[in-house]
């Protein structure tokens, strides 16, 4: 068993590392050694227990959406869940056959524990590698879950936790799933997964009657105005560390670029050069540079800047001919910088090195493409592309940048655009107006499946994941 | 008068007794012969004077018109006439009469009736003004407020799919913006104009962010060589942030690809 889990998370680690090969064949590939997981709701005493709707609800999103371990059905489930190590029985040894007490041998031995066995977990019909537990209560008016991951293949409770752990949080809905985040997080670790937990979907709404930098967290929940200019902000992107945020704003008159910090929120007074346009900014990775969009030194945009974090020391990376925006450097070396283009014509999506040179066209020039994200691993990108379709006929795709080799992740429902890798390199965020007129974010693992709706209110798009 | 025989003799008579008184020895002078008789001469006849012609009337009515309307000349002329005639080409005329007269101009009319007795003139006088000139288009004064004055004076210019080319319809309607924009710029001496860029919502919004910009800025930059200072310009991009209307079809799209123009601050 233990090679299970070193499968897995090599497995897991191929999917992080492996270069040239597309993201579907990763996950296909990791399908075949996925560890199996049983999962069963968990109970809370006194006034925990209605909290644990959305206690399980959090850990079952978490767990499932992970992508490194698959949950066996509760359906499989046995009747008795064990909430904590001591819990477990171990099934009776087997009798010798001994002729001299067949008369007084009436009960046959039980088969199966009803849930306190190891083996009703590890064995048909539930058939898991692991097994997730545990139990909360309210202590000195905390939220304490007690969390235990088994590996089932063990022959005895005390040699199976993997995880034996306490988690704090407060007695309300936020206290549970905090606790169920962390939780999960400790549990999709383990397989060499990353979790989300932690991370921030920015997004720019209109709820407001004006387009601001609202922050949420990856299943939509919390979500928070940022930014009060009650003008027209958009185009968020966050710093590798999260400790800032930057975007473009039109509160000053013409659009410029604005570098925040996130905690406590506060402006960092970027410096923007004399130009009608400042605009598509983004954090290199060492987090020190803001990449950008300007047209200056006049008024035609646009071409691609680099600069200090307060503005100072811009210098041009590419020439003022055409319209040159969205910059976004290699998460990894820090050295190439994927940008859409008109150059060619309609606008196309295109890498070139730094200090400007190697320019390369990675979208093979028909229809129109652009939103190019680089995955954590920084060879792959996900863009939004109409592909010989009609104008506005938007969809995510993914694309190794060594192989140039498009996967199509979203097939016209509605239009798909502005795609965004989680930290985790699994899965994407985007926008789409796939259930209605106006843009919502959804969150997607990176082959396209479970596709889930995270805001409702107003438009909502040009979402950045990030820390 | 004294008729011409009447001064003959006193001439004869003035001359022969000048002679006498100067001749003393001679001869006693015979005696003065008697002063001649006083020659009575009967005055002649006068000549029975014949009266000149009189104007009783010369006029002409309306006095004042319009160009291209007419005025009636109306005379009456008595006595001893051998000819009446009036000027300005209208020539010989009855005593009486009248005439319809279409002078393009003010014009002084003159009779002039002539018979043994003499000759005598009148005049009549038309004053001709022209109509009055059309007033100039109803255009709102300087004191509507900039922004609704932008709103009726200056059109939107249109632009093709992911182009800032000022394409022929484009540049008529630039020129006339540009008419309009040196007459806003003198009644607001202190104002500037913004030169709005905005695409449709088809192209990426980043993209399109700089399509505008390059909208706005091609827009300005051909007012520039009409003749507007280029610091009373200003441009500013919203991409497709901004749209006029919100239906995909071909016609709103084309709505959307504009520059427009607003009022600065």
């Amino acid at each position: 068993m233990k090679k299970l889990v070193w499968s897995a998370i090599a497995a897991a680690g191929f999917l992080l590392l492996l270069p040239a090969q597309d993201i579907r064949e990763k996950i296909e590939r990791q399908g075949q050694h996925i560890p199996q997981i049983a999962l069963p709701d968990l109970k809370g005493s006194g006034e925990a227990q209605a909290l644990m709707n959305t206690f399980n609800q959090t850990l079952m999103a978490d767990i499932t959406g992970s992508g490194v371990v698959k949950v066996v059905p509760k359906t499989t489930y046995p009747l008795l869940v064990p909430q904590q190590p001591s819990d477990f029985t171990q099934p009776p040894p087997p009798q010798p056959d001994n002729p001299r007490n067949r008369r007084q041998q009436a009960i046959p031995p039980p088969t199966s524990g009803g849930g306190r066995w190891l083996s009703d977990w590890g064995g048909p019909p539930v058939n898991a590698n692991y097994l997730a537990s545990g139990y909360t209560a309210p202590q000195n008016g905390v939220l304490v879950l007690y969390g235990w991951l088994y590996d089932l293949s063990r022959p005895n409770a005390s040699e199976a936790q993997v995880i034996g752990k306490r988690y704090l949080g407060s007695v309300d809905e936020a206290g549970a799933r905090k606790v169920a985040h962390e939780f999960a997080a400790d549990i999709v670790a383990t397989f060499g997964g990353q979790s989300l937990f932690g991370t921030h979907i920015y997004f720019v709404s209109d709820r407001t009657g004006h387009k601001e930098i609202w922050a949420m967290d990856p299943d939509g929940q919390n979500q928070r105005q940022i930014t009060h200019y009650n003008s027209l902000s958009i185009e968020p992107a966050a710093s590798p560390d999260g400790s800032k945020l930057t975007f473009t704003s039109y509160y000053k008159g013409t659009p410029g670029i604005v570098v925040l910090s996130t905690d406590p929120v506060r402006d960092l007074r970027f410096y923007n050069q004399s130009a009608s346009v400042n605009s598509s900014p983004s954090f290199t990775p060492d987090g020190k540079q803001i990449i950008y969009s300007s047209s200056a030194p006049g008024s035609k945009c646009c071409r691609i800047f680099l600069a200090n974090l307060d503005g100072t020391g811009f210098h041009a990376i590419s020439a003022l001919t055409t319209i040159e925006t969205e910059p976004k450097v290699n998460p990894k070396t820090g050295t190439e910088v994927v940008f859409t283009s008109g150059r060619s014509g309609p606008q196309q999506v295109y890498k070139m090195n730094i200090d400007g040179g190697d320019l390369e066209r990675l979208s093979d020039g028909t229809g129109e493409a652009g939103n190019a994200s680089w995955h954590p691993d920084g060879q792959i990108i996900a863009f939004a592309w109409t592909r010989g379709f009609a104008e506005a006929a938007w969809n995510i795709f993914v694309m190794p940048v060594a192989s140039k080799k498009p996967q199509q992740l979203t097939h016209g429902e509605g239009k798909n655009e502005q795609p965004t890798w989680a930290p985790d390199g699994v899965h994407l965020a985007f926008s789409s107006t796939r259930n209605g007129r106006r843009y919502q974010i959804y969150s997607m693992l990176a082959d396209g499946t479970q596709v889930k709706q995270l805001t409702t209110q107003g438009n909502n798009d040009r979402p950045f994941w990030g820390k | 008068m004294l008729d011409k025989r009447k001064l003959t003799v006193l001439w004869i008579a003035l001359a022969v007794t000048m002679f006498a008184a100067g001749c003393k020895k001679k001869a006693p002078p015979p005696p003065p012969p008697p002063p001649p008789a006083p020659v009575e001469t009967r005055p002649a006849p006068p000549v029975a004077a014949r009266p000149a012609p009189v104007i009783a009337q010369f006029t002409a009515e309306p006095t004042s018109i319009q160009r291209g309307q007419s005025s009636t000349l109306r005379w009456e002329v008595t006595g001893d006439i051998t000819s009446v005639s009036i000027d300005q080409t209208i020539g010989t005329v009855q005593n009486v009469g009248s005439r319809r007269v279409f002078p393009s101009e003010s014009t002084t009319y003159t009779l002039t009736a002539t018979g043994p007795g003499g000759s005598i003139t009148a005049s009549a006088v038309v004053a001709v003004s022209s109509p009055p000139a059309p007033p100039p288009p109803m255009t709102p004064t300087g004191t509507l407020p900039l922004e609704r004055r932008i709103e009726s004076d200056l059109q939107d210019v249109y632009f093709d799919y992911d182009k800032s080319d000022i394409g022929g319809a484009a540049r008529d309607t630039l020129t006339r913006d540009a008419a309009a924009l040196k007459a806003i710029m003198t009644d607001f001496p202190g104002a500037s104009i913004v030169v709005e860029g905005h695409c449709d919502e088809r192209g990426s919004a980043e993209y399109n962010l700089g399509l505008g910009d390059r909208r706005a800025s091609a827009a300005k930059d051909f007012l520039v060589q009409l003749g507007i200072p280029e610091n009373r310009l200003k441009t500013i991009s919203y991409g497709k942030e901004r749209p006029q209307c919100s239906e995909s079809t071909e016609s709103c799209w084309q709505r959307n690809r504009r520059a427009h123009f607003s009022p600065g601050q």
